[in-house]
């Protein structure tokens, strides 16, 4: 009984601060600024790190502000689908584990995280990233099996984009463990292509690009699109309970193709080399 | 198991279902299909066949869910075992799961939720076959249980998907196309053209992307109309009752509290069955923009809504479930 109290009084008192956090978010964005200083294109500064999971085929560690997600990509051999015999699979899933917020619990995937992890497989997958025809060991029975695996350590806002760019950071240092499953040798795997997901929020009618946490709770709407190296997008989502005009879909378009450009030249571009 | 087809296009311009590349399926609809639910509706577009109920607003249990403020929207999107090639394990998948979220955000910014505090309104949308497009059929027809059920909103909402097929856009994408295409865009919006869903897969240029949102946007609105038409087709007697036209839109707010709060909705603890899922969704819808009938379906739906509230009874309307 008292826990139940508490816990009433927690979520009341929660209430309270998202509406002074609205106010507050949404009186600042009149006057053309965000909470944290930045501009309404501005993304948080990010930071990338490779191969920093032994264990794991491919891994990436992403820093997004405060928000800290890691990758893991291991490959493993098995049956293809019925209806792709000779192709690779891609799995993808997203945990959004109690340590990396108060507002997490332990327990199976809830809608947030499914539509994250599906969101940024297709991401992976529609952009035809992985060339799954290579990932074929005998066609009809065995083929590589890409586990893609996120991990989000801390909630600062926008895990979705930070997935998007560890994800396919994850991929590029990837091998395919061949030797260690006696399938000859070990190989790059073939990454074709650098999708990266960049989300856009609109607050009051202003788009502002990589919501930080407050901007992320308070915002209506948020649209995440997901581009490709040569400008094409490979995949969208419209997020959250309000609705978006032409205009503001359109421009949105534009400022998160523009932003996956910089971010794929800054952190993507040279983990090949 | 590999049946692409080898042209999705032919010579005169017409998709491998003989319609062209800016026409919807046929669809039917069917209103207060469910004698237990507040507002129902059965739709046929295509192949697709999607039975949606609408329960509430009712009661929220368990009570800690309950916002003070305004009424929690739940929506199921579930697929029926049988309902594709397949045989899809019942439940909820990651699919559905998805689904169930983006729709329910579709509906969002248009019910008006703040007229039943500490409420609950239940869609549940249930597709029994599926063949492209379940998503976007299901958004049709939700909206029109939810008009049927007497649920005040801003507006109807329409939904349909582009897709791209042999590097030509295409709306309303059957089977094949859905399965083979290039690219899909299931799209939602308000009579305003507010976008309440947008999903994407595929690849599309930026440019590409902007002429598949103009033609989705023409389907949404004839399928609008269509909507329009089959509330008017269940409801029209009712619309003979005369209100006032200068009815300010403040009043009909407080009629309308008046009038639901007053009834305490029956509860049916309606659990539907368990599906799976399935493959894909997709919807679309065809040309010619009516633009003119925006103010009128503005003042329509008004007129819908308030009469729903007029008269109680339609609350728990409902015919014979089977006509299919």
């Amino acid at each position: 009984m008292k826990r139940r109290l508490l816990r009433e009084v927690r979520s009341v008192s929660n209430e309270v601060m998202s509406v002074l956090k609205r106010d507050y978010i949404y009186n600042l964005m009149l006057k053309g600024k965000r909470t944290d200083g930045r501009s309404f294109d501005q993304v948080r500064d990010s930071e990338v790190k490779t191969n920093v999971i032994d264990k794991a085929e491919g891994s990436a560690w992403v820093k997004l502000g405060e928000t800290e997600v890691l990758v893991g990509v291991k490959l493993q051999a098995g049956s293809p689908f019925p209806d792709s015999k000779g192709e690779g699979v891609i799995i993808t899933s997203l945990e959004l584990n109690p340590i990396a917020s108060p507002d997490f619990e332990a327990g199976p995937p809830r809608e947030n995280a499914i539509e994250m992890a599906r969101v940024t497989d297709r991401g992976v997958r529609e952009s035809g990233a992985i060339d799954l025809s290579k990932l074929c060991i005998t066609e009809g029975e065995e083929v590589w099996i890409v586990f893609i695996d996120i991990h989000v350590l801390n909630n600062a806002g926008n895990i979705q984009d930070a997935s998007s760019m560890g994800a396919i950071a994850a991929l590029l240092t990837t091998t395919i463990p061949a030797e260690r499953a006696g399938k000859g040798e070990d190989t790059p795997l073939p990454v074709k292509d650098m999708p990266l997901s960049v989300t856009v929020i609109n607050i009051g009618g202003s788009l502002m690009v990589d919501p930080g946490l407050d901007e992320e709770t308070v915002c209506d709407t948020k649209i995440t699109v997901i581009s490709n190296q040569d400008g094409s997008i490979s995949g969208m989502q419209k997020s959250g309970d309000g609705a978006l005009t032409d205009e503001q879909l359109l421009k949105a378009v534009e400022m998160a193709c523009e932003k996956a450009a910089q971010l794929r030249e800054v952190h993507l571009s040279n983990i090949r080399d | 198991m590999n049946d692409k087809p080898e042209k999705f296009i032919d010579e005169n311009g017409l998709r491998l279902d003989g319609r062209q590349i800016d026409e919807i399926r046929p669809m039917t609809i069917k209103i207060g299909v469910l004698s237990r639910a507040d507002g129902s509706c059965y739709m046929e577009w295509g192949n697709n066949k999607i039975l949606v109920a609408v329960y509430g607003p009712r009661e929220l249990h368990p009570r800690r869910l309950q916002k003070s403020d305004s009424a929690l929207i739940r929506y199921r999107y579930n697929m029926a075992a049988f309902s594709v090639e397949d045989r899809i394990r019942p439940g909820p998948s990651r699919r559905s799961t998805e689904i169930s979220k983006v729709s329910r955000e579709a509906f969002e910014p248009v019910v008006m939720t703040n007229l039943y505090p500490s409420a609950v309104i239940d869609v549940f949308a249930e597709v029994l076959q599926a063949d492209a497009g379940t998503r976007t059929a299901a958004i049709n027809a939700a909206s029109i249980a939810l008009a049927d059920a007497g649920i005040p909103m801003k507006s109807l909402v329409a939904a349909c998907a582009v897709g791209k097929v042999d590097g030509k856009l295409v709306l309303d994408l059957n089977k094949p196309e859905d399965n083979y295409g290039q690219a899909d865009l299931p799209i939602a919006m308000t009579q305003d053209g507010e976008i309440t869903l947008l999903q994407m897969d595929g690849n599309l240029t930026q440019e590409e992307f902007k002429q598949a949102l103009e033609m989705c946007k023409k389907g949404c609105l004839q399928i609008l109309e269509m909507q329009k038409e089959a509330l008017k087709g269940k409801f029209g007697e009712d619309a003979a009752i005369e209100v006032p036209e200068d009815i300010d839109e403040e009043i009909d707010i407080e009629v309308m509290v008046e009038c639901d709060i007053g009834e305490s909705e029956d509860e049916d603890l309606e659990e539907a069955d368990v599906s799976g899922e399935s493959g894909e969704d997709e919807d679309s819808e065809d040309t010619e923009a009516e633009e003119e009938d925006h103010e009128v379906i503005e003042e329509e739906f008004v007129d819908l809504v308030e009469e729903e509230t007029a008269d109680e009874e339609e609350i728990t309307e409902g015919s014979e479930i089977r006509e299919q």
